[in-house]
């Protein structure tokens, strides 16, 4: 209804890839479990995965039949988003790239580093050029979640090379 | 009796300060836009954890109404609601707010979700203690059975399609399995990886999907130039209002409670039946589709209502039928509570202090947003990069809080990306986040029922309940073909 265009997704063909590709990983990990049965629990391990690797098989071919006779999935919208736009993949790919930054220091770093080189990394991506001040709510927003939920609440942040600073 | 005890462990002033915290952090939160209520709930999962059970109930019983709250301000000031729930409410609110009677809109929601969200959590704590009643006599296989149920509810959602809900309940289960098996020991799906063998935490693959992909799904997409927010005074309604609002909240909440506690139910399709009553009911049908009040007071109590009588599958069962009720049994067993017919024996002190604070959030609820409405459309006007950055730094800080290991930031991208195809392809995700939470359950079911029959596969079909259970999932999956011979539907397939 959003704005949807009237052409086939091909595209969707690579999720019905993804099903059968996550259905024979599923399948061939069941595989490898060692079969055990007692009578406590006749089944084991192993029969659930199995279908649900076989169901996965099922829905990517019944999905693909669905998309060759011009079946589409409706893309999602919202109060932001522009369905008629292409995606871009630039935004994605540098969010990303803030986030794989921010997992990489979490701990070496600690939270505070590590939050606020995601949080202007993010806000970079998205097109904000205020340097200044976006370096400045990033760094007050880590300190002040820091000091609020781990000081304060006791929730597991690492504190990194800070530790004794802050 | 219960219910005055609970009254009575809830009512100090710490718990009142709680309760009213809980209420305006979700509120803010859940009027942010792109932000719905199971988002709300999730990233605002941290701020509870440091705190005692009852004390985390409260606050958390604020954030869920808060939440839910929020987000029919947003579509009523910007159209374009952010999940399915509020799509009616957008239809006649946003019309309502373009011809200048935003105040009025605001002032039937609130109203509305306060009477509805009153009468469905004191049907909540009749209702939920004689399902448990019931439910202690409910047999492994008549588990299984309600679990299927709830499996194929939530594939089949109006109007979607099932092929796609299917491979996104199977993709949660998968994610499901991922850990140790815990009745042989046995890893499955973990790869070796010695962090994986507890499981993903539900919390992740909520933060994940609901979060992150949602961010990364509207970044692709952000809309250059951001709709434009009506401007709102303090929300108040003439006798007129009163008198065409009053009759829609009592029968959306009709519609809504009953539904909502089905688990199949849900809450789009009491706010559509609502709406179409309403429609018909109306003294005004012309102003349908232009800005009709009873448009906005019939689906809005609807929606609360579900909102309460998902609690009691989810209370009772232990079954989630929505995504924020999802959440929130992820959250409880973090608490180390598990939702069920137990949980009302071993722990009624608990469940009635939440069931009061549901009463307290609902009340504080009305009281703060009234005066309060304009500062919230205010919050409408937040610089995108800031909001979509902002949650992705609570994501991660979230997702990290709960086991302390950066794997789960891996596995947060990973679901995150998972979220975004999702949103890319039509795939629905509450049918994935369903799949996670009562995948494993639904599997340990299955296995009781074997070793109570020794292995005999009559033991998973179970008795006449159970039955009865298959027969309507049957009618539920077939549904479509069944419409397709009615003779009153002759459209077309597409």
């Amino acid at each position: 209804m959003t704005g949807a265009v009237a052409r086939s997704d091909k595209a969707q063909y690579g999720v019905c890839g993804f099903l059968a590709i996550v259905g024979g990983l599923v399948i061939a990990d069941a595989l490898r479990i060692q079969h055990i049965a007692n009578s406590t629990d006749p089944i084991g391990p192993k029969p659930v995965p199995i279908v649900l690797g076989v169901l996965l098989l099922v829905v990517a071919v019944l999905y693909a039949v669905d998309v060759a006779r011009g079946g589409t999935g409706e893309a999602e919208g919202g109060e932001d988003v522009d369905p008629t736009s292409p995606v871009d993949w630039r935004t994605v790919g540098l969010l990303i790239a803030a986030f794989a930054v921010n997992l990489v220091l979490i701990e070496p770093a600690g939270w505070v580093i590590s939050g606020a080189v995601l949080f202007w990394g993010s806000a970079y991506a998205l097109g904000s050029r205020n340097h200044l001040r976006n370096l400045v709510i990033a760094v007050g927003l880590s300190l002040t979640t820091f000091y609020l939920f781990a000081i304060g609440l006791g929730v597991n942040l690492p504190a990194g090379v800070l530790q004794g600073i802050l | 009796m219960d219910l005055l005890n609970g009254f009575a462990d809830v009512l100090t002033p710490m718990n009142l300060l709680l309760a009213l915290l809980g209420v305006t952090v979700g509120t803010a939160v859940g009027v942010l836009p792109g932000i719905g209520p199971a988002m709300t709930v999730a990233l605002l999962l941290p701020i509870t954890y440091g705190l005692e059970p009852v004390q985390a109930l409260i606050l958390f019983a604020g954030i869920f109404y808060g939440g839910m709250y929020g987000g029919s301000t947003t579509s009523i000031l910007l159209n374009t609601p952010g999940e399915s729930a509020s799509v009616v409410t957008a239809i006649e609110g946003n019309k309502m707010a373009r011809s200048g009677r935003a105040a009025q809109a605001l002032a039937t929601a609130a109203i509305g979700s306060f009477v509805a969200g009153t009468i469905g959590t004191l049907l909540l704590a009749l209702v939920a203690p004689q399902v448990v009643k019931f439910a202690i006599s409910l047999g492994a296989p008549d588990y299984l059975a309600i679990m299927l149920l709830a499996f194929a509810g939530a594939t089949s959602v109006l109007g979607s399609s099932r092929i796609r809900g299917i491979a996104a309940l199977l993709l949660g289960l998968v994610i499901g399995l991922v850990g140790i098996d815990k009745v042989t020991g046995q890893q499955r799906l973990t790869f070796g990886v010695p962090q994986l063998a507890d499981g993903i935490d539900v919390v992740v693959v909520a933060v994940g999907i609901f979060a992150v992909g949602e961010a990364l799904w509207v970044a692709a997409h952000l809309r250059r130039t951001p709709g434009t927010v009506i401007p709102v005074g303090r929300p108040w309604m003439g006798r007129a209002d009163w008198r065409r609002s009053w009759k829609p909240w009592l029968r959306g909440t009709a519609y809504g409670f009953p539904i909502g506690a089905l688990p199949a139910g849900g809450a789009e399709i009491p706010t559509f039946l609502s709406y179409a009553t309403e429609k018909k009911l109306s003294k005004h049908p012309e102003e349908f589709g232009h800005g009709a009040i009873e448009g906005v007071a019939g689906p809005e109590a609807a929606n609360n209502a579900s909102a309460a009588g998902t609690l009691v599958p989810m209370l009772a069962l232990g079954l989630p039928t929505n995504a924020t009720a999802a959440v929130m049994l992820a959250a409880f067993t973090s608490y180390g509570i598990q939702p069920g017919p137990l949980l009302f024996q071993r722990e009624s002190r608990l469940v009635w202090a939440l069931i009061a604070s549901l009463f307290i959030g609902n009340l504080i609820l009305l009281l703060l947003n009234l005066p309060l409405a304009p500062a919230w459309a205010k919050l409408l006007q937040i610089p995108r990069p800031y909001l979509y950055a902002g949650i992705l730094f609570f994501a991660s800080m979230g997702a990290y809080a709960v086991n302390a290991q950066p794997l789960d930031l891996v596995l947060l991208l990973l679901l995150g990306l998972l979220g975004f195809t999702l949103r890319r392809f039509g795939l629905p995700v509450l049918p994935l986040i369903i799949g996670v939470i009562l995948g494993p359950l639904a599997e340990r079911q299955a296995r009781l029922a074997l070793q109570l029959s020794n292995g005999h596969p009559q033991g998973l079909l179970g008795g006449p309940l159970s039955y009865l259970i298959y027969a309507l999932i049957l009618a539920l999956l077939l549904w479509p073909l069944i419409s397709k011979r009615l003779p009153t539907h002759t459209k077309q397939p597409a």
